[in-house]
This record gives structure tokens, C-alpha cells and sequence, in this order.
């Protein structure tokens, strides 16, 4: 996927003049976090189970080699096979291989966030595959030709009249005048549409939330059973997972299931949680007769041992973003690539390139909730720091910020300057602003007073009030 | 040097040293219940995720449960039923109104009837394994899932699931173990939920007290 993600300042302020953006992005203040408030009070274990989660990711990193080698035995030994790729380009030309392979016309996809980081989907396009998305937020839009915009609601960002209107414009064969008013009617609308391509597609592409070492399986979760449907009903099934899917045994899956759709939904469990093991075994009535999974890399091993490493841990379940004050003015779109949010703010720059992506590390307040609600506990405002100081080191930033920056740390790091800095600042601004108490326009500082006004300060500094105390 | 040792090698270079493995965290409380509580946990938690329930007696009341369900929800009186003999071997001639047939599905069966593996009562969730016995596609393609579970098969939590496959299938999985929480569903048209995406729009779970 082609990044925008260093044109982040103007996305930003697209998006927050997007009249139909703002209106679906009022769904994610609210009810992503109650639900998941609801979730977390009906299980008195969830804290401990948070820093269960962290532990075991962290343990599975420190042996992340033998569980890979481990879990590829175990796919071979049950029938699948296993494609190592390090970068996109590999995992593009194994996937459309093995559909050339397969003489395939039409591929569905469940959701699969590599597959967006590799761009899967123009690559089957080019070659006259055609790729057929399946969850319902995926599939609309892929209509309307856009990148997701949330890791789990990928088209949270569009609204119903907006379906409404995609839907009538695509599906032309239908009865115009058809009554679409209603949510369902769109839903129905699109199941009945997906259904027959379901069952004629050649090849499935699903991702894959974990992969289990000791018993070689993929798994996915989903809610509506799109996933299984392009896994079964194909002759060929392809699982595209990125290395750090990886976990020892099915009880540790179990212990990420635990956490994963309470941080995400809010559910106790999403309504479809599945474990493939190979092709479909003699006597089965159903099922796909080749398995294959692709492990893709692109530049995830590289973190290991940097103080990146953590954000591997990421189970992907969208809770930061749900929380996030700036993903809830802003939505997906603005942060130019595939991940959004505040994991968005540090993988784009581990996977892209931070001479990519260094307006993303900016576009975060530090508040914290992000790492107060992450599941695996990624202590995602720290890695913010570590992109952001990457980025003054390389000069990856305009000539004014860095000297605004510089002149602030030659201050802030002598004490005595600072104070007297402090002292002239307050008293000449308390001065100017003592007749209306703000200022709505100050030099230097247009970026804060274009949209609020700077309070004049009164009285004296801190210091100096705290020294008259003592 | 093949991608499979060029990302190896790299992960060998940067790894820490083998942290211990630290377990797979607590067991929840809520699951570890038996008997009469476990199925009243089973029960609350499949209805609170939109599944509803009946319980029978005994399997000879399962085709008469069945054909109250459908005609309860105006649905068509027709069952696919599962090549499963807990299913085919139940007494399907009580109902003469019901059309049966036995065997896997195409998507025009708009009514499937299945056994299952095993249900956990933690989460409400059924356990569906794969095989002969148990077509998987079965559990997405109709409109209407209804699945048999004895209670003698629930479980309180999930460790206590893994034992239980690891007992009847030792080392080799299934080739499909699904875990089924109430019916399909979207929440993608404005977060609002929606039953129905691409799975079953229904999910009824038929308790059976003794097999
Ligand atoms: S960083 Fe944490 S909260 Fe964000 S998507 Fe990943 S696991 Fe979820």
C-alpha cells in the first residue's frame, strides 16, 4: 500500500472538516468503550490475565525462532505447508504462484492486516485474479476502493447512507427502488451477494490471529463466519500470518482468546474463534484439500533486541485506537498506511521507515491510555518517545522545530536560565494581556492560538511563589 | 541463503536470551463450577451471546424440540441432519411433519441440526470438531444452526476443553475445531449489531441432561 503517512499534518486537517467522517466516528467515542468497560467488570481476573498475556508474548519472543521451526514441523507432519517470506515482494509472488497454480479465477479474503501491508490485493488484480473480500466493513470498502480504516471495523469511518449509497451504485443489477433504509437490508444485501461468490471461489486467503507451535494450527476470530466460509468452501486454503503470530500451545492461545475480544468488542468471546490443521483428512465430508501457510517477516525480526522489540506483543485488537483522543478526531485514514491509532504511530515507522512516517510519533499527547487499556500492556507512549527522538537525531524534522527544540533543552536544562526566562516571559505576557486576560494571536505560537486562546499569565512563576512560601 | 534462514538468522541476532516460559495465566473463577451450576453458567452465557436453549430430559426428546423450534419461529420444517448416529439414530419418523435428510451441505439447506464436541461453559461457546460425523460447514451455511450438546460434554473452562481433546484426539488436532459463541453477526453498518452476517442467523442449543 502506498503511504501518505509524512502528509499526516494535512490528512489530519482534511479529515477534521470531513462532515460524514466526524459523524461515523462518533460510534467509536462511546460504544467500543463501554462495552469494553462492561467486559472487563464481569471478569475480576482481567488485570492479571493482562499481565499474563505480556509474559507469555515476551517468553515467545525470547525463543521465537524455535516455536516458528517447531510450528512448520507440525504443518508439514499434518499435510500443509509452510512459505518463508521475508519482505512483501516474496509474499506476493508465493501467494499468486500458488493461485496460478491452482488455474484460480477469484480468491475471497477474509480480513487479513498483512495482506493489506503486502497489497495483496492489487497483486491477484494485475494478474486477473480477482480478489473477493468477505467480511462486510472489508467488502464495502473494497467498493468504494479505500484502505480500512480501524484494524477491526475497517469501514468504521463510513456511514450508513454512505453504504447505502456504494451499494446502489455497484449493484446495479438489483432493483433500484429497493428499500434500503434499514441496517439489516444492507446486510442482507450484501450475504446474499458474497454467498454465490463463495461458493465458486478457487482459493481462500484468510489471516491469522495465532499460530500454534506444538499442534502446527492457524486460528482465526471473527463474528461473522466470513472467514470460515472462504476457508471451507475453497479447494485451497492460504493463511497469510506475520512471524510474531506465534504461541507455544492451545492453552496459550486460550489466554490471549481470554483478552483479546473483551479489549476488542467487548464480547467474552467473538462469535467465531477456529483452529485449521492441514487439509481436509480422508472421510472428511468438507473442507479444503491443500493448506498452506505464509509466514512473512517484513522487518518485524529486525526489532528484536531494539527497544522497539515490545510492540511485537501487539495481538492487534484495537483497543488503543478505540481509546485514543486523536484516532477520535482524526480516524485511520489520516495516518497514511495500513495500521491507524497509536500502534499505528509505531509500526509505521518500524515497517516503512520513520523518514516514511516521522509526523506519526508527533500525532499523540502522551495521555496514556493506550498503554492503560493494551491488552499485552505495550508501553506505547515510551516508543512514541524512542520515534520521536529517532527522527531529532535524523533530522527528520523542519529546521524551526528543531531549533524551537534545541533553544527549549539548552533552557530546560539550566536551571537558573530557565527561572530567569521564566520570570521576563511571565511578567511581559502578564503585562500585554492583563486588560482582556488572553491572547487570541502571539507570535511564535499561531499553531496553538488558530483555534483557542491563550490565557495571560497572572500573578508570578511558580518558583517564585513556591520560594515566598518557604 | 533461503528466506527461511535469512529471517531465522535475524531473529537468532536480536532475540534476548530464552526468557521461562511464565504459564498461561489464571484460570477464571467463574468457569470452575460442576453440575447443575455448570449448566446454568453454560446456559446464561450462550443466551447473553444471542444462542438460545432448551433443555431435554433425555435425546428422545430432541426431534420433538426441534419441531417446536421451528414452527415457534415460523421456519421452514425441514432439518439437514448431521451423518452423526447421536443424531440420525434419534426417532425423526415422531415428527412426520418434519422433512429430514442426512449429510453435508451446499447452502440449500436452510436448517441444520448438529451434534457437538464439547460445550464450555465460561464463555457459553460450543466446541464443533471436524470429521465424517460432523461436516463443518454445516455450522455456517444454513440460516438455522441447531446444535445438540449433553451435558455430560460441558466444560467449566478451557484448559479443561484442551484436556478433552487431547484425550480423544491425542497428538493430531482435528483438521477443524471451531468454537461457536451465539449466532454470526456484524457490527460493521455504524457499530450497530446485526445478526446474521454470513453464518446462521439463529443459534439454538439443545441441553441434553442424560444421553
Ligand atoms: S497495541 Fe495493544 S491495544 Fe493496540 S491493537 Fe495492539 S494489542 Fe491492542
Amino acid at each position: 500500500m502506498q503511504s501518505t503517512s509524512h502528509l499526516f499534518k494535512d490528512n489530519a486537517a482534511r479529515a477534521l472538516n470531513d462532515a460524514h467522517l466526524q459523524q461515523a466516528l462518533t460510534h467509536v467515542r462511546t460504544k467500543f468503550i463501554t462495552k469494553r468497560q462492561d467486559a472487563m467488570d464481569a471478569l475480576p481476573e482481567f488485570d492479571a490475565l493482562r499481565d499474563a498475556a505480556r509474559d507469555l508474548k515476551n517468553h515467545v519472543l525470547s525463543r521465537l525462532d524455535e516455536y516458528l521451526v517447531e510450528f512448520e514441523g507440525n504443518v508439514v507432519k499434518n499435510g500443509g505447508r509452510v512459505h518463508w517470506c521475508a519482505t512483501p515482494a516474496d509474499a506476493r509472488k508465493t501467494i499468486l504462484d500458488i493461485c496460478r497454480t491452482a488455474g484460480a479465477k477469484t480468491v475471497t479474503k477474509g480480513k487479513t492486516m498483512v495482506g493489506e501491508e503486502i497489497g495483496i490485493n492489487d497483486h491477484l488484480a494485475a494478474n486477473g485474479i480477482e480478489p473477493i473480500e468477505t467480511d462486510l466493513g472489508e467488502y464495502i470498502i473494497q467498493l468504494r476502493n479505500e484502505p480500512p480504516s480501524h484494524i477491526i471495523a475497517p469501514s468504521v469511518h463510513v456511514t450508513r447512507d454512505q453504504v447505502e449509497a456504494t451499494f446502489r451504485k455497484i449493484h446495479t443489477d438489483l432493483d433500484p427502488n429497493r428499500n434500503l433504509t434499514e441496517p439489516s437490508s444492507l446486510l442482507h444485501e450484501a450475504r446474499v451477494k458474497l454467498r454465490g461468490r463463495f461458493l465458486v471461489a478457487d482459493v481462500g486467503i484468510t489471516g491469522a490471529n495465532f499460530l500454534i507451535a506444538n499442534t502446527g494450527s492457524t486460528t482465526i476470530v471473527t463474528n461473522e463466519g466470513n472467514g470460515d466460509l472462504t476457508q471451507t468452501l475453497p479447494r485451497i486454503h492460504i493463511v497469510l500470518a506475520g512471524i510474531e503470530k506465534i504461541v507455544p500451545s492451545l492453552q496459550d492461545a486460550g489466554l490471549l482468546l481470554r483478552v483479546l475480544a473483551r479489549s476488542a468488542t467487548g464480547q467474552e468471546m467473538s462469535a467465531y474463534t477456529t483452529f485449521s490443521t492441514g487439509p481436509r483428512r480422508p472421510g472428511d465430508v468438507d473442507g479444503p484439500d491443500e493448506f498452506h501457510v505464509v509466514l512473512v517477516d517484513n522487518g518485524r525480526s529486525k526489532l528484536l533486541g531494539t527497544e522497539f522489540e515490545e510492540m511485537l506483543r501487539c495481538i492487534r485488537c484495537g483497543a488503543c485506537l478505540n481509546h485514543c483522543p486523536i484516532y477520535h478526531n482524526v480516524g485511520g485514514h489520516a495516518y497514511g498506511w495500513v495500521y491507524a491509532g497509536p500502534i499505528g504511530a509505531i509500526t509505521t515507522p518500524a515497517l516503512i521507515g520513520i523518514e516514511h512516517a516521522s509526523p506519526l510519533p508527533e500525532a499523540s499527547s502522551l495521555c496514556g491510555r493506550c498503554e492503560q487499556v493494551c491488552p499485552v500492556r505495550i508501553p506505547i507512549p515510551k516508543m512514541l518517545r524512542h520515534w520521536r527522538e529517532e527522527a531529532f537525531e535524523r533530522r527528520l524534522h523542519g529546521n524551526r522545530a528543531r531549533w524551537a527544540l534545541k533553544a527549549w533543552a539548552a533552557l530546560a536544562t539550566r536551571p537558573a536560565l530557565y527561572r530567569l526566562a521564566m520570570r521576563v516571559g511571565v511578567g511581559v505576557l502578564g503585562m500585554l494581556g492583563s486588560r482582556r486576560g488572553r491572547f487570541s494571536s502571539l507570535p511564535l505560537a499561531e499553531a496553538w492560538t488558530r483555534h483557542r486562546d491563550l490565557p495571560a499569565p497572572q500573578g508570578r512563576t511558580f518558583m517564585a511563589m513556591y520560594r515566598g512560601k518557604k | 541463503m533461503s528466506a527461511r534462514d535469512e529471517i531465522l538468522n535475524r531473529i537468532r541476532a536480536g532475540r534476548a536470551g530464552p526468557k521461562p516460559y511464565p504459564g498461561s495465566g489464571p484460570v477464571p473463577q467463574r468457569g470452575q463450577v460442576g453440575g447443575e451450576e455448570r449448566k446454568a453458567l453454560f446456559t446464561r452465557m450462550a443466551v447473553q451471546a444471542a444462542a438460545t436453549v432448551d433443555r431435554a430430559s433425555s435425546r428422545a426428546d430432541v426431534p420433538s424440540l426441534v419441531k417446536n423450534y421451528l414452527s415457534q419461529h415460523n421456519l421452514p420444517a425441514e432439518a439437514r441432519l448431521a451423518p452423526d448416529p447421536r443424531i440420525t439414530e434419534l426417532d425423526w419418523a415422531s415428527q412426520p411433519l418434519l422433512n429430514t435428510s442426512i449429510g453435508g451441505t451446499d447452502g440449500s439447506h436452510p436448517v441444520s441440526v448438529t451434534g457437538a464436541f464439547a460445550g464450555i461453559a465460561e464463555t457459553g461457546t460450543l466446541a464443533l470438531t471436524s470429521g465424517a460425523s460432523s461436516p463443518t460447514l454445516l455450522n455456517f451455511l444454513p440460516e438455522t444452526h441447531i446444535a445438540v450438546v449433553d451435558a455430560k460434554d460441558l466444560t467449566g473452562t478451557y484448559e479443561e476443553l484442551w484436556e478433552r481433546l487431547k484425550a480423544q484426539y491425542g497428538e493430531v488436532m482435528p483438521r477443524t475445531l471451531n468454537l461457536v459463541t451465539g449466532p454470526s453477526r456484524s457490527g460493521d453498518i455504524e457499530q450497530t449489531i446485526l445478526m446474521g452476517a454470513h453464518g446462521p442467523k439463529r443459534l439454538h442449543i439443545i441441553l441434553v441432561d442424560e444421553p
